[in-house]
């Protein structure tokens, strides 16, 4: 699906050689600091790089245009963007960014299952908790059904038992879709259980098959 | 028209003579803004004397080129003042389109105003060219100067918001819209609440010009909603331009967000 070659980040990523597989789960981990992130915004061409070639598809990606790219690899950040709004509105708008028809409520419903959020579509999103908001922003990337989820630490401010269900719920979804999930993540927990492929990212680059 | 009063020397002392009451409130106040006052209060005087001097040169000397070397010098003075009151750092791109979006946005409202509303001959008659190029282009000036500030100020503060959105799939264009808006409002409303209070809360000091030197009220009125309507489509036309323009400089080719580079 990815594929990385010799490619530089001002002195912050170096990577050789890299494959990303398609219909996978593949996990990255690190130390904080190490580019885990960089990585991401790499892949959907949030950042441009210095050097190297990086393709999606078989396609480099200096040839493919930013914003359609990015309705395909959805990146979900680090901290998670809540909009001025209800819980309605905050799941809504990726559909407006990515000019994609909107949906019912049956659908929204649907989302707030599949990320294990019990609230009100109406509720104003301003009052929600660190975690509730990560979960909102989640359900609205799953909302856009993209090709490529980039999940930078979709769990950190979980719990560990509504982390592993929503992570499991999360996998589920990505495996029955036939959907690629690369997702950074410090919980051993999940590694071990969910991942399909482990990439490391240390001094050097390295990927571990599961 | 009757007769105007012509201030005369000992009038203009005395004028002077109330802001040395004010400088010595001021002083045993202790509100250290003596300095402040008397240099603006001096510099106002001998810019208004020396504009003065000029403009009654160029009343008697009419020439097309007169009337736009003092057209150009205004707008340099304007777009330069706009790039000084920013408190934050301006790209070079971005202060050639405050500089474009002033020179189109002013010139065209004054072309319009001028030879349709006012339907002056010879159109550089400097008489009514100066004073109204000066209302349009100071108050856009304003305008853009506001504009500029919480243009530059929220794409800061709303970074993340805007990153979030093209990670979404939203064009640069669709990423800043709020803030684009926002620009806008910012940059027009002092304009829109001058228009609301004019005539009840103060009268504007085009108007209180024209009835000071005799002309009737109602004409002077028919000037000042002329004027008023020229103003606020000259600042639009400004800030439209500019925040159109202005977002996509925080943006790159490859629709990526330029910010801290
Ligand atoms: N735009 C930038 N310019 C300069 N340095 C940057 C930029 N973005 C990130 N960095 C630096 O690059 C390094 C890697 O950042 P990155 O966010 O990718 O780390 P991470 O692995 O995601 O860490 P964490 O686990 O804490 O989220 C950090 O040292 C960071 O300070
Ligand atoms: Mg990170």
């Amino acid at each position: 699906m990815f594929f990385l070659k010799e490619v530089k980040y001002k002195d912050i990523l170096s990577i050789k050689k890299l494959h990303i597989p398609k219909n996978k789960i593949t996990c990255i981990v690190g130390k904080s600091g190490s580019g885990k992130t960089t990585l991401l915004k790499l892949l959907n061409k949030m950042i441009p790089y210095d050097h190297g070639e990086i393709f999606y598809n078989h396609k480099l990606l200096n040839d493919v245009n930013s914003v359609e790219l990015r309705r395909k690899v959805i990146m979900l950040p680090q901290v998670p963007a809540i909009f001025p709004g209800s819980i309605r509105e905050n799941l809504l708008i990726g559909l407006k960014f990515s000019q994609k028809p909107f949906v019912g409520d049956s659908q929204l419903l649907n989302i707030l299952e599949t990320i294990h959020l019990n609230k009100d579509l109406e509720e104003d999103c301003k009052n929600l908790s660190g975690g509730e908001k990560q979960r909102v922003s989640l359900g609205r990337v799953l909302l856009l059904n993209p090709e490529v989820l980039l999940l930078d630490e979709p769990s950190s401010a979980l719990d560990e038992d509504t982390e592993h269900i929503m992570i499991q719920s999360l996998v589920g979804y990505t495996k029955k879709h036939h959907k690629t999930m690369i997702m950074v993540t410090h919980s051993k927990r999940i590694v071990t259980h969910f991942a399909d492929e482990i990439i490391t990212i240390a001094n050097t680059i390295t990927k571990r098959e599961v | 028209m009757d007769k105007v009063i012509d201030l005369q020397l000992y009038q203009i002392i005395a004028s002077y003579i109330f802001i040395a009451i004010l400088l010595f409130i001021v002083k045993i106040r202790g509100i250290s803004r003596e300095k402040e006052i008397l240099i603006s209060a001096v510099r106002m005087t001998l810019q208004l004397i020396l504009t003065g001097y000029i403009l009654v040169y160029l009343f008697n000397n009419t020439h097309p080129l007169y009337t736009i070397i003092i057209l150009m010098i205004m707008e340099i003075f304007s777009i330069y003042n706009i790039f000084k009151r920013t408190k934050m750092k301006l790209s070079l791109s971005l202060k050639k389109i405050i500089a474009v979006s002033m020179l189109f946005g002013t010139l065209s409202s004054l072309v319009y105003f001028l030879l349709v509303v006012v339907h002056i001959s010879p159109w550089y008659d400097p008489r009514y060219f100066i004073p109204i190029a000066g209302m349009l282009i100071g108050n856009s000036m304003t305008g853009i100067s506001l504009g500029v500030t919480k243009l530059i100020d929220e794409m800061h503060s709303q970074k993340h918001l805007i990153e979030s959105a093209l990670m979404l799939g939203a064009t640069p264009k669709m990423a800043s819209k709020e803030i684009v808006d926002r620009s806008f409002d910012s940059a027009v409303l002092p304009t829109i609440n001058s228009m609301l209070g004019i005539g009840i809360v103060f009268l504007p000091g085009m108007m209180t010009g024209q009835i000071l030197s005799g002309i009737s009220p109602l004409t002077a009125i028919k000037y000042q909603i002329a004027i008023m309507l020229g103003i606020l489509g000259s600042v639009s036309l400004t800030v439209i331009l500019f925040v159109q323009l202005g977002y996509k400089t925080f943006f790159n080719n490859d629709d990526q967000l330029i910010i801290d580079e």
